[in-house]
């Protein structure tokens, strides 16, 4: 139930303030969201160069990047996942506590870029965990992380806690754990998780 | 630093029946190199690291090469005996007869190693080593006693190419995972199937697109997808 925008303005002129328990929730989470500090390639070099004085992602209370997964509660995949690497991603993000969210940083981590028909690198860190935001570029500039962040923000603010669109961590049925793929003899056994990735439809 | 002549000399003046030949290159850069007898190829290293002439006391390469084999047409001249009707007789008959013969030539796997001297400040010094073959004779002499850097470069080449370097004191995969079976740089590497959509599918793409779309149609009747 959403408070009526001309009433709560009124209503704070006569030092009231009105909310939802949603409202206050998703405003608490969307400013304070933990990255998790973990980097694969080059990507790194930017999202590290975004949390320094010049880009500063501490303004959008981002600022602690967290060394365990337990304390995360955003991943950013910055770079190359190469096919040895990406079983160890995939337990990081189960390691994580709900609620938790991923950012593909960069043309490797959401498609394998320059790299995607190599024998050794993953075609996307989206085939195996659900991702959020994807950011294109190689690498991606400060700002379009920037941009990366503020999507989330907005995401994790229009998120209701119950119905429908409400997220995962709040519906029983819904999947907790991801699969992790096995290094099998000749590629990554199954080659995707079915249950969050599908072979994208080509409309010619 | 002495030609590679000079080189070749010293080493055999060292070394008795080490077996090096001498790979020249015609180009403008002239680098020419040394084919090492693997068989004596540790005693000659050992030699042009401890000789106080060329004093190579740094390696700073090590590459893997392959060398598929290759079917060559030859056309052979030969004689048969053919029964010929000679003026109403029948004789035994001598005929020159060409015909075209296919071999295939074994190929090998080669690495190259460069090396360089630190305290001489010349080089590079170009070595190779040659496998008898490709499948089961893949052994190589290890340099890693003599370099301690040849340590992680020989352990990619024997996960890329498979060459096995003898005498190397941690021989695993370094790139690639335990468990995985092939050879992914040599030439007959077969992927796994695992195209996806490529927007601009150029060269060889086009042809895993098209291997990818007979094996999916074989596979369900239905081309699901791409």
């Amino acid at each position: 139930m959403a408070v009526d925008e001309g009433l709560k303005i009124e209503l704070g002129k006569q030092g009231v303030f009105v909310t939802t328990i949603e409202e206050l929730y998703n405003w608490g989470r969307k400013n304070s969201i933990w990255p998790m500090q973990f980097g694969l390639a080059c990507c790194a070099i930017e999202m590290i160069a975004t949390t320094m004085a010049r880009y500063d992602l501490a303004r959008f209370g981002a600022e602690v990047f967290r060394p365990s997964p337990r304390q995360a509660d955003l991943m950013i995949v910055s770079g190359t996942v190469t096919k040895k690497m990406a079983p160890q991603v995939v337990r990081l993000y189960n390691q994580m506590a709900e609620p938790k969210y991923v950012i593909a940083m960069g043309a490797c981590a959401i498609s394998g870029g320059p790299f995607k028909q190599g024998y050794n690198v993953l075609k996307g860190i989206d085939r195996y965990i659900p991702v959020d935001v994807h950011i294109p570029g190689c690498p991606p500039r400060p700002e379009a992380l920037l941009q990366a962040f503020m999507t989330l923000q907005k995401k994790i603010d229009g998120q209701p806690l119950t119905g429908e669109g409400r997220p995962r961590y709040l519906d029983a049925e819904a999947q907790g754990e991801f699969p992790v793929p096995v290094q099998g003899e000749h590629d990554l056994e199954p080659a995707s998780n079915k249950g969050v990735w599908t072979v994208p439809v080509v409309i010619k | 630093m002495k030609t590679i002549e000079e080189i070749k000399a010293a080493i055999e003046a060292a070394v008795p029946g080490a077996g090096v030949e001498m790979v020249m290159n015609p180009s403008v850069s002239g680098q020419h190199s040394l084919r090492l007898n693997p068989e004596h190829a540790v005693e000659v290293a050992t030699f042009l690291r401890d000789d106080a002439e060329l004093a190579l006391d740094f390696l700073s390469n090590v590459t893997g090469v392959d060398w598929p084999g290759k079917e060559v047409t030859e056309k052979v001249k030969g004689t048969r005996t053919v029964t010929k009707t000679v003026e109403g007789v029948e004789q035994q008959v001598e005929e020159t007869v060409e015909e075209t013969v296919k071999r295939v030539t074994p190929g090998c796997l080669e690495v190259v190693y460069h090396l360089y001297s630190v305290e001489k400040k010349h080089g590079p010094l170009v070595l190779r080593m040659r496998t008898v073959n490709r499948t089961d004779q893949v052994e190589l002499p290890s340099f890693t006693p003599i370099w301690r850097s040849a340590e992680f470069q020989e352990r990619e080449i024997f996960d890329l190419y498979g060459i096995v370097f003898t005498g190397h004191p941690d021989l695993r995969r370094l790139l690639m995972w335990e468990g995985f079976k092939d050879h992914p740089m040599r030439r007959d590497y077969v992927e796994p199937d695992d195209f996806d959509y490529e927007p601009t599918a150029h060269d060889e793409v086009v042809a895993r697109v098209q291997a990818h779309k007979t094996a999916q149609a074989g596979e369900s009747g239905t081309e699901a997808g791409q």
